[in-house]
């Protein structure tokens, strides 16, 4: 496993998030080690896609703040995560699906490109040469996650686990420093399941990215993470390593032994 | 046999990303300009440039103004006809109180003022989506169209409201004939298609279709919602400042607000979802499907005998063909004839072979 | 003051006729989502066949019946040729096929029955009536008692029956109410009739006031500023936002006319919806939906 570095990425400090009065979060605190992959787990439920949500600014939490690489923010905006390098998947996907799989991975690196749009428009300037850059770091990751053989295919006409894949692939055309995966093996079979931790874990190694996931697969969760977080009713019961985790009362009494553990589904 | 691929491989990302890959299709286009250049002013007279080819070209250009809005931004707007009048009107305006003003440039600020009333316009577009969104189009459809009617200075102060065309003059070449109008007008359309086909490839037009296909996650990955919005409605409201100007002083000549009424931007529309929605090639096809449509209709009733349709029922023929259309396509084939071209085009890569 | 009450409760009255056209608007979104631009157009198809039917000697009621059963006839053709095959597609293309479908009715509906001006007597008295000194229009206030008797029935349709119940259930949730053997076709049939009928009372009280003629489907454009500022799904919003809109425009048009000039009617509506709007994305009585990711 990757060293443990002191200083945190992302520090969530006290968060909480309600809609209309119905809490999803209440009063969140954890940290990611820079690095790491740190897994988010607890019942359908628990919070954890709304946690993810106000990391990266699309939900605004009510109290807390949240530190990412030394900057404390009450709210993240959408397009700060994106220029502080953090990059997501979704629970359901969402690509675009009227673009080819090369035109996805591209958008991804939209913030990468450095020549305005009337250079763009009448392709001058560093438009040309930047199109080659932008167009060949994109191939890098399409080869990574071994979809090239789609890349001018339209992604609303893939199968769901290849779909998967290109998700995961725009993210990571952003170069993140931090990698969101919001259930990135819903739905999948067994082979699928383990080629996509090969995957992260690839990436994790690899491109020293910091991952935060949401899996419900606990075979998966503990094998693949250094760190995991468990929610329960939007509160915090179990924070740890893996083998800290599993030995927890709390964390078994909660969500691994009784009745309502759900283990491997959602919706 | 017609297309030999063979060989034709792209060695480096530049050669891929030409607009037109495949020789066969550079030398397509090459002939086809010569042909729209040279060989049509020769062969054409002047019924098919005044009644014809101006409007198709005109009505294409406005198409794909909206295109760009509607069809890869993904905002629907039915102010379209507010915006050509706002170019032709300042166009008109700049040539009548600017001395020395030259033609050319007038119509580019008209496209310019155009775009920045579109831009106001499309400020409400990050508060509200959709449907509601529409109330700000129309918006701009009625108060434009009432402003140039109400406030008698921007027609000069014209009696009945109409403003008529400068002298159609280009650095000393007079392009008021026909034949020049049609000059004139091709000219600008290869230069902004051009353009436009660029715009779509470039990152905007990347950045459009991910606010139009899933707005949410493009905010995420760092598209600046807004200013993505925003542009689609400036560059939109640019082209169709243009096309304002060309079709009322390349094509009619005299015009007054209400000729661009909400008729006019519900034909616009018409051409996008017709000739396919993000697409460009598409808005050629859908304008010389509005185009055709009625004339063809018109000369098939001709042959029937005098009386058994008149004219006034011609035209709620028309209406009622025009709306089946509209449904038809939205059903059989919601990208339009673009998308019937581009299948028929697959097959003659292949031809004479099936795959 | 008298006279500001007198221009403030005119325009409320002309307001309910602008409710009218939305609450046609406000049943289909409710039950399919779909906004339907071709209600001005039903509107004009049964004033101009309600009118040529009475033009051609049948008695009131009777051209009443005709005309609800042939507006019956044409939500069934809709819901089959139009509705059932777009299903499941994107709401912008259901909009612009019933832009088609506004098309094809008003070419349908000039066809049949002609292109001129009809006048339309309904029997209400036209002379205005002294109430403390205001002058109020009889013809108005027959309307908005219409307007109210027809609301009373459609609450009554969608709280106390069978189908009411499904159609609120279609509402809340299309997917589940399909599993629950609620079957989809049959409510949006009945939804288009019950605009349909709508759109001729809307029709007959439009028809009187303004004549019956091509214009009347351009009602429908009252009607969009009167949704945004009641929310597409609520009957009370439709009826509020065209209060909102009739008074707005009846002042405008009396106490900024003058200023600016005539014919802003056209435009002030809009203006108003935007600014709404800004502060309320979803209308005074839309709910904003939580955007699930």
């Amino acid at each position: 496993m990757t060293a443990v570095a002191p200083v945190p990425l992302l520090t969530l400090d006290d968060i909480s998030l309600s809609f209309k009065g119905v809490k999803a979060v209440t009063s969140i605190s954890f940290a990611v080690a820079t690095g790491e992959i740190c897994a988010l787990i607890g019942p359908n439920g628990a919070g954890k896609s709304s946690l993810l949500n106000v990391i990266n600014g699309v939900y605004q939490a009510q109290s807390g703040s949240i530190t990412y690489a030394g900057q404390t923010r009450h709210h993240m905006r959408p397009h700060q995560a994106a220029e502080g390098g953090i990059a997501r998947t979704f629970q359901n996907i969402a690509l675009f699906k009227g673009m080819s799989v090369l035109d996805n991975v591209l958008t991804g690196r939209n913030l990468k490109r450095r020549s305005t749009w009337i250079e763009q428009m009448l392709r001058i300037g560093r438009a040309g040469a930047e199109d080659d850059e932008q167009r060949e770091h994109a191939e890098r990751v399409i080869e990574f996650l071994r979809i090239h053989p789609w890349r001018h295919a339209l992604v609303g006409k893939l199968s769901y686990g290849l779909q998967k894949r290109v998700e995961l692939a725009r993210a990571l055309a952003a170069e993140p420093r931090l990698l969101l995966l919001d259930e990135p093996m819903a739905g999948m079979n067994a082979q699928e399941k383990l080629e996509m931790s090969q995957f992260i874990r690839d990436i994790n190694r690899e491109l020293g990215t910091t991952v935060v996931l949401i899996e419900h697969d606990i075979g998966v969760v503990m094998g693949l993470s250094d760190h995991v977080v468990v929610l329960d009713y939007g509160r915090k019961i179990g924070d740890g390593t893996p083998e800290q985790v599993r030995n927890n009362p709390e964390v078994i009494a909660a969500y691994l032994g009784t009745r309502r553990s759900q283990p491997a589904r959602s919706q | 046999m017609l297309y030999q691929e063979a060989g034709q491989l792209a060695r480096r990302y530049a050669a891929e990303r030409r607009i037109f890959r495949l020789r066969q299709d550079r030398i397509g286009l090459l002939l086809l300009l010569v042909f729209a250049f040279v060989g049509v002013p020769w062969l054409g007279n002047d019924y098919w440039f005044s009644a014809i080819l101006i409007p198709f070209m005109v009505l294409s250009l406005a198409g794909l103004g909206l295109n760009l809005l509607t069809g890869f931004a993904g905002q629907l707007s039915l102010g379209s006809a507010a915006f050509m009048a706002v170019g032709a009107f300042a166009a008109y305006n700049l040539q009548l109180r600017v001395a020395g003003m030259p033609l050319l440039l007038s119509f580019a600020l008209g496209g310019v003022i155009a775009g920045l009333v579109a831009l106001v316009f499309g400020l409400p577009s990050l508060r509200i989506k959709g449907f509601y969104l529409l109330v700000s189009t129309l918006a701009a459809q009625f108060v434009v169209e009432w402003v140039l009617t109400r406030f008698s200075w921007f027609t000069n102060d014209n009696a009945s409201g109409v403003i008529t065309s400068p002298p159609l003059i280009i650095a000393g070449v007079d392009f008021s004939s026909p034949q020049g109008r049609y000059l004139l007008t091709l000219g600008l359309l290869v230069l902004l298609f051009w353009l436009g086909k660029n715009l779509v490839r470039s990152e905007l037009g990347r950045n459009w279709m991910a606010v139009r296909d899933m707005d949410t996650a493009a905010a995420v990955i760092g598209i600046r919602l807004l200013k993505a919005k925003l542009l689609a409605f400036a560059i939109s409201g640019f082209y169709l400042g243009i096309a304002g100007s060309l079709w009322a002083f390349a094509y009619l000549g005299t015009v007054e607000p209400h000729g661009f009424d909400l008729s006019r931007s519900f034909q616009v529309l018409f051409i996008i979802i017709i000739g396919g929605l993000g697409s460009v090639l598409g808005n050629f096809l859908g304008a010389a499907f509005i185009v055709l449509f009625p004339i063809l209709l018109g000369n098939l009733s001709a042959l029937l005998p005098v009386g058994v349709i008149d004219s006034g029922q011609l035209e709620n023929l028309q209406k009622v063909l025009f709306g089946a259309l509209i449904i038809v396509f939205l059903i059989k084939e919601p990208e339009g004839l673009a998308r019937l071209w581009q299948r028929f085009r697959l097959r003659l890569r292949v031809w004479p072979l099936r795959y | 003051m008298e006279f500001f009450f007198e221009v403030l409760i005119g325009g409320l009255l002309a307001g309910v006729m602008y409710s009218l056209v939305a609450i046609g608007f406000v049943l289909i979104y409710k039950a399919s989502g779909v906004f339907n631009f071709a209600q001005g157009a039903m509107v004009l198809f049964a004033a101009l066949t309600f009118v040529s039917l009475l033009e051609r000697g049948l008695p009131f009621w009777g051209a009443f019946l005709v005309t609800l059963t042939s507006m019956v006839v044409l939500a069934l053709l809709i819901e089959r040729a139009v509705l059932r095959p777009l299903v499941n597609r994107p709401p912008i293309i259901l909009f612009m096929a019933t832009l088609g479908l506004s098309y094809m009715i008003e070419g349908l509906a000039q066809a049949l029955w002609g292109a001129q001006v009809h006048g339309l007597e309904l029997g209400i008295p036209d002379e205005p009536l002294e109430i403390h000194g205001m002058l109020i229009s009889q013809f108005d206030l027959f309307a908005a008692g219409t307007a109210a008797l027809l609301v009373i029935v459609l609450s009554f349709l969608f709280n106390r029956t069978r189908i009411g119940l499904s159609l609120r259930a279609v509402a809340d949730d299309p997917l589940a109410s399909l599993a629950v053997g609620i079957r989809l076709p049959r409510i949006w049939a009945v939804v288009w009739a019950a605009a349909g009928f709508v759109g001729l009372v809307a029709g007959l009280l439009w028809g009187a006031r303004l004549g019956v003629q091509f214009s009347l489907s351009l009602v429908v454009l009252k009607a969009l500023p009167v949704l945004i500022i009641g929310g597409f799904s609520s009957i009370g919003g439709a009826i509020v936002g065209g209060l909102i809109i009739g008074a707005a425009e009846k002042i405008a048009e009396i106490y900024l006319g003058p200023i600016i000039g005539s014919g802003i009617e056209n435009w002030v509506p809009y203006v108003l919806a935007l600014v709404f709007l800004l502060v309320r994305p979803a209308g005074l009585f839309g709910e904003r939906a939580i955007e699930r990711v």
